[in-house]
């Protein structure tokens, strides 16, 4: 039994889960890290690599401004960069209207004291992006993101639990969770694990968790498609995105570009899998030859899918149950939870050891799905939501 | 995207897709077949169309045969779409496709997929030297542009496509340096348990023992047995070495052409995320049909060399058997039609097929001619992988093919894995003392053919 019980059970190895072990791990608690299918395999290892403060929501600018600091500081964290570069992250303004918008949003946030995104003009987009399309009219300009490849951060993050200790069962579903006194006991097929806090970093999958316990989240799970070209001559060092249209674009240094922003895919929930449909893509590929004219003749290597949950606020659900002691949920991040994996890893730490922080949480609390009536509303069916396509789309 | 509706859509012109879209055709249903080259044929029947009277006779008697099967699509009841590339087929059954830069797309009540096959990888040390090619390549050179290599050249690996294509080489008057066969008499051993199936299919045996003589008759050395072969050269092919009965054996040659055997080409059943099993006898995956080549994808059936090797005449059967089996469910049959117009194409399939274990047990590819032993080895050859580095990956926590592309990009490069797929897959199986079932394969996603940015905004 001793291999089966730890202080802590995290329940989803993506990289908020792995985050979270390591973060706990670091101050000297065992931690169990259950996984459904492999580490990293959906939304955590196949996302687009944005490493994005640039266009959060209000309440998510703390986290991701601590996240920031632990990004930049991994070689001395992990030993290694896992691939991060600061590259800036560069959100482009077409007309005269976007560019109102974008000064407008730097306004806003300046008057909430967040100096991190910097309006800038048209030349100072010339001089940083030579090749783009001369319609462009300026833009909002963030030095300090950058981009990383997810799955080798998750092996980063993942290595580095386990050397401090903490033990993944991967290929192990959570098929059901129940406390028992103070104790939690989690139902696996290879058996029964057993903790006194429970973490629910489940991704598309916690909603179901959180309904066991009584205070379900409307969340549903979009598969979010990505596309990427073949190697092409450097021609941009920095993550792009635009304010009239959805995109996330980049090259990495082996030459290739990754193309994305929201794109939903069609969805395969029960069979884990998102399907890729090239035709859903033309959209993404006439912004980026509009753009970027000279890539008319670049071929499109290769596309994926990968499943994300995202909820009616389109904000992630970061607190404590409701209803439970000794139970903390982090999930639901809309597609926008990458970069901001190793500041709530932190954050989420210091819930379950009950420590105090100047990050405040109470946009991301649970009990917000459950004040309008004392009955869950419906789970939303996948793909019949429109999605807000106004916030920049790296992650 | 303008969908164009149309009965079926036949993909490949090869033996299984000019046979079965004619049948369709002949059934009354709207046939579109969609194939990548300027005139039908495939790989095996390739450049029929426009091959002269000489070069039909020196390629031999079962080329020509393809005359006929492209005679039968001609006279306007198939619509042939040629130079059409199609990178995209959903479970829906749109098809997706690139002609003259433009994407156009149909949407189909029914899809039959005649893919064919493509050449096994034969991952040894030096096998991405220039100057080493696949036999398979060598041959279309041959076939569609009468070419065959300058300087002295080698022939190595099993399977009748090598001995055949050095029969042609003969009769081409392009000298051979030498045939280096690696069956073992072990092989010959467990293949004598099928003779006598095979003597029921005997002229294909009687073809492989014509083409033999033919070869000694040419006086072209002859190595049977050949284990641990590798390319020698820097920058450039220069020799193959190997080993023949614990003795070293070395044959200088620029040009080395390497085969042993082929395999489905699953790319697109595996998209369309149809089960696949893996198949011990010809060590590779197959798509699961019925009889009538469905696939448990509604309406999309497959035929030929894509469900599992067969070769050429057994796949122009298959792809009638398919024809009938979705006019049934297309309401084009009946039961009782569809059985009665079956049943002599079936017994002709299974005197056809008769060979095949014996062929299978004789040409089965040595174990280490596709799981290279040397750590050093190149697999993938698009993002440099090695076999090493797919061993350090399994020793890392990977655990399948779709992991090794995280770990190490292999596999994600412009072949998206076609090459490689395989070799990774047994890597991987044998690392973890698994089945190659139990590791799988990768996961294939659209754009199965190159499409650009451009052509795509512009659908």
């Amino acid at each position: 039994m001793a291999d089966r019980t730890a202080d802590v059970i995290v329940i989803g190895a993506g990289l908020h889960g792995l985050s979270t072990a390591w973060q706990l791990a670091q101050r000297g608690v065992r931690v169990i890290v259950l996984e459904a299918d492999y580490a990293g395999r959906h939304a955590s290892g196949v996302n687009a690599g944005g490493v994005r403060t640039l266009g959060r929501h209000l309440a998510e600018i703390p986290l991701a401004l601590a996240s920031r600091e632990l990004w930049h500081d991994l070689p001395a964290l992990l030993g290694t960069d896992a691939s991060f570069v600061a590259s800036g992250q560069l959100k482009l303004a077409e007309t005269d209207a976007e560019l109102q918008e974008c000064r407008d949003r730097v306004a806003e946030l300046q008057a909430h004291g967040f100096t991190h995104e910097v309006l800038i003009d048209q030349q100072a987009v010339f001089e940083l992006l030579p090749t783009v399309a001369p319609h462009v009219v300026g833009g909002i300009w963030v030095a300090d993101d950058g981009y990383a490849t997810p799955y080798q951060v998750v092996t980063a993050v993942r290595q580095a639990a386990e050397r401090l200790g903490v033990v993944l069962h991967e290929q192990t579903p959570a098929l059901s969770i129940t406390q028992r006194g103070t104790r939690w006991q989690v139902e696996t097929r290879q058996g029964r694990f057993e903790a006194d806090q429970l973490v629910v970093t489940a991704g598309a999958w916690a909603g179901r968790l959180a309904a066991e316990v009584g205070e379900p989240v409307p969340t549903y799970p979009q598969g979010l498609m990505l596309m990427v070209t073949h190697r092409v001559a450097p021609f941009c060092r920095q993550v792009l995105g635009a304010t009239g249209r959805a995109l996330s674009f980049k090259q990495f240094d082996n030459g290739t570009v990754v193309i994305g922003g929201k794109l939903i895919g069609a969805l395969d929930f029960a069979a884990r899998h998102g399907e890729v449909d090239i035709t859903r893509l033309v959209t993404s590929a006439q912004t980026v030859t509009d753009l970027f004219p000279h890539l008319r003749h670049l071929g499109i290597n290769r596309a994926w899918s990968g499943i994300e949950a995202f909820t009616e606020d389109d904000l992630p659900v970061i607190s404590p149950s409701s209803r439970a002691s000794g139970l903390t949920y982090s999930f639901g991040y809309c597609g926008s939870g990458f970069q901001m994996s190793l500041g709530t890893g932190q954050r989420v730490a210091q819930l379950v050891l009950g420590e105090s922080s100047p990050i405040d949480l109470a946009a991301f609390a649970i009990e917000r799905f459950h004040k309008a009536s004392s009955t869950p509303r419906p789970v939303k069916e996948p793909l019949c939501n429109p999605l807000p396509v106004s916030k920049p789309t790296s992650a | 995207m303008n969908l164009e509706p149309v009965d079926v859509v036949v993909i490949g012109a090869g033996p299984a897709g000019m046979a079965g879209a004619r049948t369709l055709a002949d059934l009354g249903l709207s046939v579109v077949l969609l194939d990548e080259q300027a005139a039908v044929g495939g790989q095996i029947y390739r450049g029929i169309v426009s091959a002269s009277p000489a070069r039909r006779a020196l390629l031999g008697a079962d080329y020509a045969a393809g005359a006929d099967l492209a005679e039968a699509v001609k006279g306007g009841k198939v619509r042939h779409e040629t130079s059409a590339s199609v990178w995209q087929i959903t479970r829906e059954r749109q098809v997706h496709y690139l002609k003259n830069g433009q994407v156009r797309s149909f949407a189909a009540r029914a899809v039959l997929l005649a893919t064919g096959a493509m050449e096994r990888p034969f991952p040894i040390p030096g096998w991405t030297l220039p100057g080493v090619m696949t036999a398979g390549a060598a041959q279309i050179l041959l076939k569609t542009a009468g070419i065959g290599p300058q300087g002295p050249v080698v022939l190595a690996g099993c399977g009748p496509l090598l001995y055949l294509l050095g029969w042609q080489y003969l009769r081409a008057g392009i000298p051979i340096a030498a045939l280096v066969d690696t069956s073992r008499r072990e092989d010959y051993w467990r293949a004598r348990g099928h003779l006598l199936a095979a003597l029921r299919a005997w002229p294909y045996l009687r073809k492989g023992v014509s083409l033999l003589r033919a070869l000694r008759k040419g006086k072209v050395p002859h190595y049977t047995g050949a284990e641990q072969l590798q390319v020698e050269g820097e920058g450039q092919a220069q020799a193959l070495r190997f080993v023949v009965d614990g003795q070293p054996q070395r044959v200088a040659a620029s040009t080395v052409l390497l085969h042993q055997g082929v395999v489905p080409n699953i790319q697109f059943t595996q998209a369309l995320r149809a089960q696949h099993r893996w198949d011990d006898a010809q060590l590779c995956f197959v798509p699961e049909t019925d009889r009538w080549g469905a696939l448990d994808v509604p309406l999309i059936s497959v035929a030929g060399d894509g469900a599992g090797i067969g070769g050429a005449q057994a796949a122009a059967l298959q792809g009638q058997l398919a024809a009938l089996g979705l006019a049934r469910t297309l309401g084009q049959l009946t039961p009782a039609q569809r059985d009665a117009h079956a049943a002599p194409l079936r017994a002709e399939l299974e005197r056809n097929l008769r060979i095949r274990p014996f062929l299978d047990a004789l040409y089965r590819p040595r174990e280490e001619n596709r799981i290279p032993v040397r750590d050093d080895v190149t697999v993938c050859r698009c993002e440099e992988v090695t076999a090493g580095d797919i061993r350090r990956f399994v020793e890392l926590g990977c655990s399948g093919p779709n992991q090794a592309k995280s770990f190490g990009r292999c596999g994600m490069g412009p072949c998206q894995g076609r090459l490689c797929g395989l070799t990774v897959t047994e890597i991987i199986a044998k690392s973890r003392g698994l089945t190659p079932d139990e590791v799988g394969y990768y996961r294939i996603r659209p754009p199965i053919k190159p499409i650009t940015l451009g052509e795509l905004a512009s659908g």
